[in-house]
């Protein structure tokens, strides 16, 4: 798995809940190591085993930590750069949803050995959406979940969103659009690379 | 003019930073992106040369000409922030005009600071922010691409290191000690350099065992680290077998006080785990001043000769070497030296002074 998605749960454990607790998975998970590189790809099997004693270590089902993972990717100030990446999707929520088709693209874009499982957005009536994730990363449906709801706060939009469970090989993650201009949400500027 | 308001409304749609230019080359009017840059100034019936500096293409009388010319235009604004544009211009049939279409261009990355531009400010088919996207996402990824190489660098340092350090002892091992002694033969600061040898070391290791001569060579280097300058080099080439250089140093006296001292040293006992370890050591000279084109193995087989010399001469004392050690004696402890390892050695001469050195 790629360093840069190893490197996400590492940053998410260590600002959470402290490098001490982050250092006990590594080693519970005979990882050798207590840094993951962002830009090296690691054995899949590596990351099974962070995330197996990361759960141990939490007492908390994947599920939840994974949707955690993905809030935190978004709302922390660690990981602003993505939060900006993702932005560039749309001026709005809707926008944002439809961008996620391109997401994969948009990764391979950046980083061209990041393979993300391909997305597929359909909408209903009544700002019902529906995104089916493809497989090919385990657990990635629910990180998707936690950006999905950290973004609809960023745009400001009220959400309902749900994990539908899986539909042939998809992941399925419905979305409920009540409200657009809900709050004021965070402000992004195209320019704000002066940081 | 009806034609003219349907053009108007249609390039604000798909170019917003559109300029239709009448007749005599002034702004019918702007798009809105374009107009949003200059939010104090009313554009609509200025000169468009007035407003802009067309940088290419140089010397042309009119827009006109410019115009049926259709070249691309390279421009800037006349007042600050000069964000620079480009742009292609079409004529209007009839002479009554052209259109002008803008763009950043490269400036793009100042221009969305400068004006806090958003995407809406940007036709639906701009790639503008596909390549702002680009360039945060590459700016990101070589960052942390550089993080990794500083980290991977510093890997590199360290297993340089580790290659060129003794483990036991911490001081440089042989290869360490050769690059050094390379450096310094191929460049002209003179030096010197001793061989010692421990002497009785091995009865150390056999009587106490290898832990006690361990702790024996880690005491040895500690020594001889202290009896030296920070930029001299202390090596551990064998088991017992150091060599010491000197840079600038030349001195005979000096060098004699330094083994004297290391040998003294080296001779007061070494406590381990209550016992006492006596040993002692012979020392080899050589200046670099000894040879004309002094070559790294002819040094050291010179201090060879010159402890062989020390060693004969009872042990625990040094000596320097000189051109009658040139042909070696076969000495009872020295390592086998092939016959013709004279032949090494017919440049070394000894230099006196006022006398030239000339090759044997």
């Amino acid at each position: 798995m790629h360093g840069l998605i190893n490197k996400a749960i590492q940053s998410f454990v260590c600002n959470t809940y402290g490098k001490s607790r982050w250092i006990r998975v590594t080693e519970a998970a005979h990882l050798g190591f207590v840094e993951f590189e962002a830009m090296l790809v690691y054995d899949d099997e590596v990351s099974r085993r962070v995330l197996d004693e990361l759960c141990r270590e939490l007492g908390r089902p994947e599920r939840e930590v994974l949707e955690d993972v993905g809030t935190y990717l978004v709302s922390n100030p660690n990981t602003e750069a993505l939060r900006r990446l993702l932005r560039f999707g749309g001026v709005s929520y809707v926008e944002f949803l439809h961008s996620l088709d391109d997401l994969p693209d948009r990764a391979r874009l950046a980083v061209s050995d990041l393979d993300l499982p391909a997305l597929e957005l359909t909408e209903s009536t009544g700002g019902r959406f529906t995104l089916a994730c493809h497989s090919g990363l385990r657990g990635f449906s629910y990180v998707l979940l936690g950006i999905l709801r950290a973004m609809a706060d960023d745009y400001g939009a009220l959400v309902m969103l749900e994990h539908a469970g899986q539909v042939n090989e998809c992941e399925m993650i419905e979305i409920t659009l009540i409200e657009t201009d809900f709050a004021e949400g965070r402000t992004f500027e195209l320019g704000a690379r002066a940081r | 003019m009806k034609d003219r308001e349907n053009l108007a409304y249609l390039l604000e749609k798909l170019c917003p930073m559109f300029v239709l230019l009448d007749a005599a080359g002034r702004i019918a009017s702007a798009g809105p992106t374009l107009q949003k840059l200059r939010p104090e100034m009313e554009m609509v019936g200025k000169l468009f040369l007035e407003v802009f500096e067309l940088l290419r293409p140089r010397s042309v009388a009119s827009m006109q000409a410019i115009a049926s010319s259709g070249a691309k235009l390279h421009l800037r604004f006349r007042d600050t922030p000069r964000t620079a544009l480009k742009g292609v211009i079409v004529p209007l049939p009839g002479d009554e005009g052209a259109v002008i279409n803008l763009s950043f261009g490269i400036s793009i990355l100042d221009a969305v600071r400068d004006y806090a531009l958003t995407s809406a400010d940007f036709s639906g088919t701009d790639l503008a922010i596909e390549l702002l996207y680009l360039v945060e996402a590459k700016s990101a990824a070589m960052e942390a691409s550089r993080t990794l190489n500083l980290r991977l660098q510093g890997a590199m340092i360290a297993a340089e290191e580790q290659a060129y350090t003794d483990t036991l002892t911490g001081l440089k091992n042989r290869r360490a000690m050769d690059h050094i002694l390379a450096r310094l033969t191929n460049g002209v600061t003179p030096f010197s350099l001793m061989h010692l040898d421990l002497d009785y070391f091995k009865s150390v290791n056999d009587t106490l065992g290898h832990a006690a001569g361990d702790h024996v060579l880690q005491q040895v280097a500690r020594i001889m680290v202290e009896e030296t300058r920070g930029d001299d080099t202390v090596a551990r080439i064998g088991g017992d077998e150091f060599i010491l250089i000197f840079n600038h140093l030349q001195d005979k006296e000096k060098l004699e006080r330094i083994a004297r001292r290391l040998i003294d040293r080296l001779e007061e006992p070494i406590l381990f785990n209550g016992e006492k370890c006596q040993i002692s050591a012979s020392i080899g000279i050589v200046l670099s001043t000894q040879f004309v084109s002094p070559e790294a193995s002819k040094l050291i087989h010179a201090a060879d000769l010159a402890l062989y010399a020390a060693k004969r001469k009872g042990r625990a004392t040094y000596r320097f070497y000189n051109r009658n050690l040139t042909l070696p004696v076969v000495a009872e402890d020295g390592p086998p030296d092939g016959g013709s390892a004279g032949n090494d050695f017919s440049e070394a001469t000894e230099r006196r002074p006022g006398q030239d050195a000339q090759p044997g």
